[in-house]
């Protein structure tokens, strides 16, 4: 395969929409009312949705006669590559939220520079999922609102879990050299620029929410080598029982 | 008017067939009964929710995960259209919720009992689902507006569902042996808790009457308890499964098959609190509820706030 850092780059997209999208769908039935338990599960389905288009690509681009399925259930922990933020543990519900809209305001900027892309699969993909992230930024910056001006506790929830998962903002952007080369056939957009569009929505958004921004953090890094947080592995154990348990079976 | 000729008139309207709307005048037992029944139902796509709901991070597939996500959701939807027909006879969510969570609200039975397998959730959509079409079916032509009108967008979904449900199961009941036996084991679980969900026999069910009565329900429990085994009966020999039930035989008759009741022993305890999962099913609920407090909170303290800006601007 010529592609491998076409394919590597799949996995990133796949695997961001796929690990989020497992981790929302744990709160279905168990939300905080019924109209934002609805919510919640329909953006954890547009996750679900494009990580399907995607890493079906993926199989494609590959080669090797795998599926979309062998993809997302038969790979290890290190193959995975999603950013860490993407797999901690829902907390409370303003900790689901700030994780949700830290994500939600990359992929917004990301999207709207990957609709460009040359590869016109990625395109049709990204020009998608533009239209659903606008819907789940709205959502997910919106409750930040609440949450910071609400009350007392609100206010002092969604602080701590800035104060705890603003380390994880950094491995959102990381590249390797896989991922310059596909800048360099304008396959997928430079990230610094993603970055700063970024940073600037989530002043906003944190201004707005009368939150600060956590200060001196030491970032946590090493998503795309795999190596990920000690909770992944519990993930991936409940999300690949079945096609672990029974090898080969259709369902 | 004098009561004697409210009551006249909503009499007449019933016997035309008219709906009774949320501004008409109703007997106050009638609008009892209708406020029990829909919450019931409201309550029982919300706690129906958590046996499917259990299979979610674990579904096999990504489309089998989607199908099932979405189908979770749209027993939240119900729900959600049902607590608001509730609502329009006087009675807040939040009254009917605490009824919920206190246990003094019923919710059907048949959520009380667990999944275990994958195939647990194919034997839901297919029979639990299937069943409860039964029943909805004949309450989109309920003499209460926004219950029938609430019952006519849930059963397009329904259907949907119950299809779904089948298909897990030809995937199951065509597939390894192991799936097969999956299935099979799933269908020995559910096929009588599924027969429970008509409720009792007519000859002891209290509150048929009433509700036959007022044009709430149209078909008796044993009725529609019939019309789901004949109908039911050929799917389960196209997927070459057993149902579990010797006596069950064609009774040319009756044009329909005989078949054993369920232990109602059993169903009397489910009811009475003592089913494999009651006491898991409601604290799930009531844990979500009190976490979700400081979220409605937050919600209604900031809505608050932006109300005072906006008047003030
Ligand atoms: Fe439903
Ligand atoms: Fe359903």
């Amino acid at each position: 395969m010529n592609n491998q850092a076409l394919f590597n780059f799949l996995l990133r997209i796949g695997d961001t929409n796929l690990i989020l999208a497992q981790r929302l769908s744990e709160w279905t039935g168990h939300g905080p009312f019924l109209e934002e338990d609805l919510a919640l599960t329909n953006i954890a389905l547009d996750l679900f949705g494009t990580s399907r288009s995607v890493l079906e690509y993926a199989a494609k681009i590959e080669e090797k006669g795998r599926t979309e399925d062998d993809l997302a259930f038969l790979r290890g922990e290190r193959e995975f590559v999603n950013p860490l933020i993407c797999e901690l543990p829902n907390g409370d519900y303003a900790f689901t939220i700030a994780r949700q809209c830290i994500v939600d305001a990359f992929q917004l900027h990301f999207y709207s520079e990957l609709v460009k892309s040359k590869d016109e699969t990625i395109a049709g993909i990204s020009a998608k999922a533009i239209k659903e992230t606008k819907y789940h930024f709205r959502h997910s910056a919106s409750w930040m609102e609440r949450f910071g001006n609400g009350t007392e506790e609100s206010h002092e929830r969604l602080q701590n879990a800035l104060n705890f998962i603003w380390a994880y903002t950094e491995d959102v952007f990381a590249t390797d050299a896989g991922y310059n080369e596909l800048i360099k056939t304008g396959i997928v957009p430079e990230m610094a620029a993603i970055k700063s569009a970024w940073e600037k929505s989530m002043n906003e958004v944190l201004a707005k929410s009368s939150v600060s921004k956590p200060e001196n953090v030491f970032m946590q890094k090493g998503s795309l080598k795999g190596i990920h947080t000690e909770q992944f592995g519990y993930l991936l154990t409940e999300m690949q029982y079945m096609q672990r348990a029974f090898p080969g079976a259709k369902w | 008017m004098e009561t004697i000729d409210l009551e006249q008139h909503f009499d007449a309207k019933l016997a035309k067939n008219e709906m009774i709307e949320p501004k008409d005048w109703m007997p106050d037992n009638y609008r009892k009964h209708l406020i029990r029944q829909i919450s019931q139902h409201a309550h029982s796509e919300i706690v129906g929710m958590l046996p499917e709901g259990n299979w979610i991070t674990r579904a096999p597939s990504l489309r089998a995960k989607i199908v099932l996500l979405a189908k979770v959701q749209d027993e939240g939807g119900h729900g959600l259209y049902l607590y608001t027909a509730a609502e329009t006879l006087q009675i807040s969510r939040e009254e009917l919720l605490d009824q919920l969570h206190t246990g003094k609200a019923k919710y059907s039975s048949i959520f009380n009992y667990q999944t275990l397998t994958w195939a647990d959730i194919g034997a839901v959509g297919w029979l639990v689902d299937g069943a409860a079409i039964m029943n909805q079916v004949m309450l989109q032509r309920t003499s209460y507006g926004p219950y029938a009108r609430a019952m006519v967008r849930i059963c397009k979904e329904e259907s949907f569902h119950q299809r779904q449900g089948y298909e897990i199961m030809c995937h199951l009941a065509f597939g390894t042996p192991a799936q097969k036996e999956m299935a099979q084991d799933a269908m020995n679980r559910w096929w009588y808790p599924t027969l429970m969900m008509f409720g009792p026999k007519d000859a002891n069910s209290s509150n048929s009457a009433n509700a036959i009565k007022w044009k709430i329900k149209r078909e008796s429990n044993d009725e529609l308890r019939q019309r789901f085994v004949n109908q039911t009966v050929a799917q389960a020999e196209y997927l070459g499964i057993k149902i579990p039930d010797e006596n069950l035989k064609w009774n040319e008759t009756k044009k329909g098959y005989d078949f054993s009741d369920p232990d109602w022993a059993e169903f009397n305890n489910i009811i009475h609190g003592h089913g494999p999962c009651n006491k898991e099913r409601i604290g799930a609920r009531v844990k979500a509820h009190e976490n979700g407090k400081w979220v409605r909170e937050a919600a209604a303290a900031f809505g608050k706030k932006q109300n005072a800006i906006d008047v003030a601007a």
